[in-house]
């Protein structure tokens, strides 16, 4: 349990799917404009992640690895993606027309957004590791937990940068750097705001 | 040989119509594996590979593709794909597989991949849509390239893992900018690129 908080923890700050490692950069730019729609994708996000990494998880411990078929696994993974992305859009549409309103038009984006994949595949590295090693993970418990750490981390950032990006609407940018140039810039200052995380350990 | 139509199609996509700092697709694994230059060559030319022939195979399929389920085909084409690289790469290169971790299963989801495949090879020719593929896949290299460069050479003072600042400089008190290995150097790096291609073709807009 202890093992299963402090992962959780280590993925929304320090491990953080985009300040670490760059997953699901495009449409953390493209959606980021306001804070609104960027709040339902980064729900979409953790909601679709929180699903689809344990699923792969037990796919890779009990079928992959059982069978020796470990280099099925990016097909595997994608295809596990795509079919629950799409199933859990009919499902929303179904029991939720109001959830499906607000969150509707991002669900099929993300079946490729990379936040999503690369979660599986970190998680595919780290079932690897000595379970001692705080980024471990050992069990489904620990598989939830990471993707709820990331999803939410992910979130965080979206939100964030949304916020800034709403704020400088009004400011004075030279010409060439308007729009992506200084959204890079500014989402590189917030990422080494977040480098400070770096040595969490709980 | 090349027509003026065929010629914009591959040399299109390297400045003026460029997949990274234009379309901004593709950013992930671009910002990722360039630490170093060697990875990011690795990087460049598979990318260049599987988006070329992705684009053959879709443009191929293209008149017996259902439009329902044709990114589910496109996603199960590109992972086949990337599949036989990422062996390839463990069989012939393993320590550049291993740095480049899980960025090599990311190409995946790499939009430019989809990009291409909506928006070019499910509506054109075979011999046109594999121009487009190398033409996008050189443009992504060129960038990865570009900042691995610099990155390189600030971060650890050499070129593809060879020393280029020379000894006395250290002597005299240079120091490497260790800033330049975190991740939000990348970032920076590119809005860089971004800014300098902007007002550099600003008269073409």
């Amino acid at each position: 349990m202890e093992h299963a908080i402090s992962l959780f923890v280590r993925s929304i700050f320090a491990d953080n799917m985009i300040f670490a490692f760059f997953l699901g950069m495009c449409s953390y730019l493209a959606v980021s404009k306001t804070v609104k729609t960027s709040l339902g994708l980064g729900v979409a996000v953790t909601f679709v992640l929180l699903i689809t990494l344990p699923v792969n998880y037990l796919l890779q411990v009990y079928v992959l690895d059982k069978l020796g078929l470990g280099y099925l696994s990016f097909i595997l993974f994608i295809a596990v993606i795509a079919a629950i992305v799409q199933l859990v859009e009919m499902i929303v549409e179904k029991y939720s027309p109001s959830l499906y309103a607000s969150l509707g038009i991002f669900l099929p984006l993300i079946a490729v957004n990379c936040a999503i994949m690369g979660g599986s595949l970190f998680m595919q590295q780290r079932i690897l590791l000595d379970p001692e090693n705080v980024k471990a993970i050992a069990g489904i418990g620990d598989a939830f937990a990471y993707a709820l750490g990331s999803g939410i981390g992910w979130l965080m950032a979206i939100v964030c940068l949304a916020g800034i990006r709403e704020k400088m609407e009004y400011n004075d940018v030279p010409k060439p750097l308007q729009g992506l140039g200084i959204t890079f810039i500014t989402v590189g200052l917030m990422a080494m705001a977040f480098m400070c995380f770096s040595g969490l350990n709980i | 040989m090349l027509s003026q139509k065929t010629k914009e199609t591959l040399f299109g996509p390297l400045n003026v119509n460029n997949p990274v700092v234009v379309q901004v697709l593709g950013i992930c694994s671009a910002l990722a594996v360039t630490v170093q230059l060697k990875p990011a060559l690795v990087m460049g030319i598979a990318v260049t590979i599987i988006v070329a022939l992705s684009n053959v195979i879709i443009s191929l399929l293209r008149n017996t593709i259902p439009m329902r389920i044709r990114i589910i085909v496109q996603l199960v084409v590109v992972a086949a794909l990337v599949t036989l690289v990422s062996e390839v790469l463990k069989a012939f290169a393993y320590d550049v597989a291993m740095q480049l971790s899980v960025y090599i299963g990311l190409i995946i989801t790499n939009c430019i991949l989809m990009g291409r495949l909506e928006a070019f090879a499910m509506t054109n020719k075979v011999w046109d849509s594999l121009l487009d593929g190398l033409g996008n896949g050189f443009g992504y290299a060129i960038i990865l390239i570009i900042v691995a460069f610099f990155r390189e050479l600030l971060g650890s003072g050499s070129l593809l893992g060879f020393k280029v600042i020379p000894d006395s400089w250290y002597a005299a008190g240079y120091e490497n900018c260790g800033m330049m290995m975190m991740p939000a150097m990348a970032l920076i790096l590119v809005g860089c690129i971004i800014w300098a291609h902007r007002s550099l073709n600003k008269e073409e807009k």
